[in-house]
């Protein structure tokens, strides 16, 4: 095979945010790419493409994934969320709003990586120590290092969390 | 950049991988691509015809046949890291999987992905040298077992053929010897500047396996003693028959560091 070949496209079907979405992709698309361009959901953010950074973070099938790391065709099936996934319909999740409140983003490239890493850690553990919240967060690179803050908004994510089934 | 083109094929089930590598003498095996992946977006690898072997069912298991315990080659380091059964059996090895990359890395990589690309940095493949692992490896031919011991060759090499795919990893139960694992890196998740698994025996008989300080596993037998002056000189008799690679005289001071470190956590039964 050389590159001049012609590629033939593979239709799949993804569960992307809770919707089954139709694509038509080649086996070698990455499934960040494939977000972005072919679902425009630029919300999962591309950067280093080795699985160093962490930006490109999605969760598959609730766990955090890179979507650097895998090709689209190896996700037909998978029930993906994007950033856009978060929320259902408008506002904020009491994570986000925790992200907002204790300025755990700066320029906001690894926001979203770092706000689905989070998350995902909360619906596992929903009272994580410090410890644990910076072990979850290691994989996401902030280049604006403003670590601590966003350290804060998950220990504050997970208190408000708490105090809420506290109070149900 | 972006990989180069490929053809793609899936298999569901390890017959059907074994014929295809058969006929495709040139096709390489996607597991968790946790490894490759990055390889191929930087095209320093352009396979042209790729199996991905995740859909194949049941090798993403864990269980215990007769005083071993088996583990699928598409466990996930994350579940190798949580799964009660291995931390039971070789609180050790799930000590190891935790340490492997970060979160994300370990939702996807693979057990038999790690081992069978043999990064010489890499935790499990040392491992599976220090629990005296054995490797199933099928084939058209039929199954071949490879003890971990004799598997790893060098530099990103192993004994593994084209036609092979590594289905499990059986390990002994342990029969009383204590193992300690420590490495040391720059930062959480990166690969390590050293690091090493220790078998303490229940007389003073036991070894060291180091990784990440020359071309592949180190292991090397060891007499113990309680005296952490004459251990210190007998990790160094030992260190000192490596090969170690770059940053010679650092790493090699990193490495005694671990030695010590993961015998200490050996005998105070820390994993």
């Amino acid at each position: 095979m050389n590159e001049l070949t012609t590629v033939e496209k593979v239709t799949i079907t993804l569960r992307v945010n809770g919707e089954e979405r139709a694509v038509s992709v080649e086996p070698r698309w990455l499934l960040s790419d494939v977000l972005r361009h072919e679902l425009g959901l630029v919300g999962t953010h591309v950067s280093c493409e080795q699985g160093v950074c962490g930006s490109c973070t999605v969760l598959m099938d609730g766990q955090p994934t890179r979507s650097c790391l895998q090709f689209a065709i190896q996700a037909a099936g998978s029930d993906i969320v994007t950033i856009e996934g978060v929320t259902h319909g408008e506002g904020l999740t009491p994570l986000q709003r925790a992200f907002a409140e204790h300025h755990a983003l700066q320029c906001g490239f690894c926001t979203p990586g770092m706000v689905l890493t989070a998350q995902a850690l909360l619906d596992k553990d929903p009272n994580p120590d410090e410890e644990s919240i910076r072990e979850a967060l290691s994989g996401n690179i902030c280049r604006c290092t403003g670590y601590q803050s966003i350290v804060d908004a998950v220990m504050a994510a997970a208190r408000t969390t708490q105090s809420r089934v506290e109070e149900d | 950049m972006k990989p180069a083109v490929f053809s793609y094929h899936k298999s569901t089930s390890v017959e059907e991988a074994v014929e295809w590598l058969e006929q495709h003498p040139e096709g390489k095996i996607l597991a968790g691509g946790q490894s490759l992946i990055p390889l191929m977006n930087f095209r320093l690898s352009r396979p042209e015809e790729l199996l991905d072997i995740t859909g194949i069912p049941q090798l993403d298991t864990v269980s215990q046949t007769d005083g071993r315990l088996v583990l699928g080659g598409l466990i996930r380091h994350q579940a190798l890291a949580e799964h009660e059964q291995v931390r039971r059996a070789a609180p050790v090895l799930a000590e190891a999987a935790s340490h492997v990359g970060h979160w994300a890395i370990r939702n996807r990589g693979t057990l038999g992905g790690s081992l069978v690309h043999a990064d010489p940095a890499a935790e499990l493949p040392a491992a599976m040298v220090a629990l005296d692992a054995t490797f199933e490896l099928v084939s058209r031919a039929g199954v071949r077992e490879v003890p971990a011991r004799d598997f790893y060759l060098g530099f990103l090499t192993t004994d593994i053929m084209q036609t092979e795919l590594l289905t499990r990893v059986s390990i002994p139960s342990a029969d009383g010897t204590a193992f300690g694992f420590a490495e040391v890196a720059r930062r959480p998740g990166d690969f390590a500047l050293a690091g090493c698994f220790v078998e303490v025996g229940q007389d003073t008989s036991g070894a060291i396996t180091w990784f990440g300080i020359s071309g592949g596993p180190e292991r090397r037998e060891i007499t113990w003693s309680s005296d952490a002056q004459e251990r210190a000189e007998a990790i160094l008799e030992q260190l000192d028959t490596v090969d170690i690679l770059d940053e010679e005289a650092y790493r090699h001071h990193v490495a005694q560091v671990v030695a010590e470190e993961a015998y200490r956590k050996a005998v105070r039964g820390i994993a």
